[in-house]
């Protein structure tokens, strides 16, 4: 008796989920970990980078210059992704660059994300003068050449991680603004907002309990898209000198390093290149998986 | 005469229509023209016109939600925009509560059940989570509406529901008007009986007032106890709701009771004609000379295309046309 209860019971679980398919199911779980495992992985290397590196980063051997990576011909085992034109382990400077590279465009992320979206708001659902101000505001901030506003930051302050931040948050929250506004408009037209000033809700409280949650969608979509630009535009700035001072090692720089060599000696760019690009590809995936899940509609889905 | 709550006195909403670079004003639309009426305790009002005759707008107006133009809405004696804002806050808004025409979009997706309904209490009273929460599931039980559904969110539930939901909000302050905008439209034909003896049930309970926005005049006449018909920003016939059903005086308001009726092709013969208006209405920006409706009135004369008719006590109505002169 017991036993048949526990078959049926079993069957019902099974029955749960018909309709999607098994092989289906796994992909949407392999696009939810892979990712995670990658991201992962990539932190505890920023993290952890002096005990896991095998040599030092900044210091190179002049004898063992542009060797390739130890799987080729010519390759040493003590170098496994190979040398740069200093002679220094390609392997380090990618884990000891990957503390500069994350930590920039991630808290360049943050701000950004943060000041645009305060103002989209503010902007969004204050129509009137208030929009008017921070939307040309906003156009002035798009318009403006960036390079040069670094190089300016870089004269004044001195070259460095925070100004590389700085530089890269001072015009990059304005394209947050501009699409968090038009949300906020759309969405302080709403039926439930009307609903929510009939019920006396305050303007404070309609914008962060009505329309900011309502956002978060595209928010993610943005930020996650912000990445990758983010990393890119800090090799950007290294690469001018305006950036992270030269011996440290950041993924941007390590790139551009290597692109006088691509053709004799392609590694030096290449594996910064796709550490960049795994990193924006599973920041990516992750904020897919982030909207869906903070979005009621489709959490069960 | 039970007491008045809410009286608005010649409300009106005027547009303006920029053009170029410059914006200016080159024209205005008149989407609510001198519009008058009073509602009394307990009782339903209801406002009943084609789409674009302006009802919304007198309904958002009088929930502050859209600015007057001229004229003054009174709740209780007092001008609401003479008020100041506290005022509002603290006089006006537990008072008066509002049931929209969708119930798809009159809910934040992203908040629980608990959270819509309460919302109301959250705002206006100083109460803890866990007693505003019992109260919803109390709301919620009222409306017929399981206790279990509090923590789930909007779309889980079906239209008649959320439209349910949606009036238990509206209850949550004990309010003392209610604004219904079209409040069985978007539901099924099966479930609107369901929702309007909910109404009623609530009326005759609580001594609540209805200001009703309706195109359907069945839904109409079994609700409310006066009748305001519009037409192209203005009232054309206000009275008494039994009396305006059995002797129609506004040939607008004789077409309207006749497209409302139900006629089989084998009745038709020998039974009254079914007016069947044509045409559409006129633009607001542009209103017709003379009574506004003679564009499409079948009982038109020269005087209605030139001379603006004045509202008239006829019987126990109040109508707006020059054959009751």
């Amino acid at each position: 008796m017991l036993n048949t209860i526990t078959t049926t019971a079993k069957t019902k679980k099974k029955k749960q989920y018909r309709g999607i398919s098994r092989a289906t199911r796994v992909m949407r779980n392999l696009a939810l970990w892979i990712p995670t495992v990658v991201m992962a992985f990539m932190i505890v290397l920023a993290i952890f980078s002096p005990w896991i590196a095998p040599h030092d980063p900044t210091v190179g051997k002049i004898t063992d210059r542009y060797l390739p990576p130890a799987f080729m011909e010519g390759g040493k085992t003590d170098y496994l992704l190979g040398t740069d034109q200093l002679g220094r382990d390609i392997l380090s400077r990618l884990i000891y660059g990957a503390r500069i590279s994350l930590s920039v465009s991630l808290l360049a992320i943050a701000i950004t994300a943060s000041i645009g979206t305060v103002l989209g708001i503010i902007a969004g659902y204050g129509g009137g003068r208030t929009d008017a101000i921070v939307m040309r505001v906003v156009d002035v901030a798009l318009s403006f050449p960036g390079l040069l506003l670094a190089m300016l930051l870089a004269v004044a302050i001195g070259p460095g991680f925070w100004t590389v931040v700085f530089a890269l948050s001072l015009l990059g929250w304005a394209g947050y603004a501009r699409m968090i506004r038009g949300e906020a408009m759309r969405l302080s037209q709403s039926d439930f907002v009307a609903q929510a000033r009939v019920n006396g809700a305050s303007g404070w409280r309609i914008m962060t309990r009505h329309i900011f949650p309502n956002i978060i969608n595209s928010l993610i979509v943005l930020m996650t898209l912000q990445v990758g630009m983010m990393i890119l535009a800090e090799a950007a700035l290294s690469y001018l000198g305006i950036g992270i001072s030269v011996p440290t090692p950041s993924w941007g720089s390590m790139v551009s390093d290597g692109r006088a060599n691509l053709d004799n000696a392609w590694w030096i760019s290449a594996f910064p290149g796709a550490a960049i690009g795994l990193v924006v590809l599973s920041g990516n995936f992750l904020g897919d998986w982030i909207r869906d899940k903070l979005d009621p509609r489709l959490r069960q889905l | 005469m039970a007491k008045v709550i809410l009286e608005a006195r010649d409300v009106v909403k005027h547009y303006p229509v920029t053009k170029g670079l410059l914006q200016r004003t080159v024209g205005w639309v008149r989407a609510v023209d001198g519009v008058s009426f009073s509602v009394e305790q307990g009782k339903t009002l209801s406002i009943v016109g084609e789409s674009g005759a302006g009802k919304t707008t007198v309904a958002r107006q009088i929930l502050l939600l859209e600015k007057l133009t001229s004229g003054s809405i009174l709740f209780e004696g007092t001008d609401l925009y003479k008020m100041s804002p506290a005022q509002v806050k603290d006089d006006y808004r537990p008072k008066v509560h509002y049931v929209q025409q969708n119930p798809w979009s009159s809910m934040n997706p992203r908040m629980r059940i608990r959270d819509v309904v309460g919302e109301p209490i959250f705002v206006n009273t100083k109460q803890t989570k866990k007693t505003v929460y019992t109260e919803v599931g109390k709301l919620l039980d009222q409306v017929g509406i399981d206790t279990d559904g509090m923590t789930r969110y909007p779309h889980e539930f079906s239209g008649g529901q959320r439209q349910r939901i949606a009036v238990a909000r509206a209850l949550a302050l004990n309010p003392t008007l209610l604004i219904l905008d079209e409040p069985v439209s978007a539901l099924d034909v099966s479930i609107r009986a369901q929702i309007m003896n909910l109404f009623k049930d609530l009326q005759s309970k609580f001594d609540l007032s209805y200001i009703v926005i309706a195109h359907n005049l069945a839904t109409v006449r079994y609700m409310s106890h006066s009748v305001a018909i519009m037409y192209l920003g203005q009232l054309v016939e206000y009275g008494d709701s039994e009396a305006l059903f059995e002797r129609p005086l506004h040939p607008y308001t004789r077409a309207l009771i006749s497209a409302s009726q139900l006629t089989l092709p084998e009745d038709s013969e020998g039974k009254a004609q079914q007016i069947i208006l044509t045409g559409e209405m006129p633009s607001p920006l542009n209103p017709p000379s003379g009574c506004r409706f003679h564009t499409r009135c079948t009982e038109a004369s020269d005087k209605c295309s030139k001379d603006v008719p004045e509202m008239r006590k006829v019987g126990k109505q109040m109508v707006k046309c020059h054959h009751y002169d």
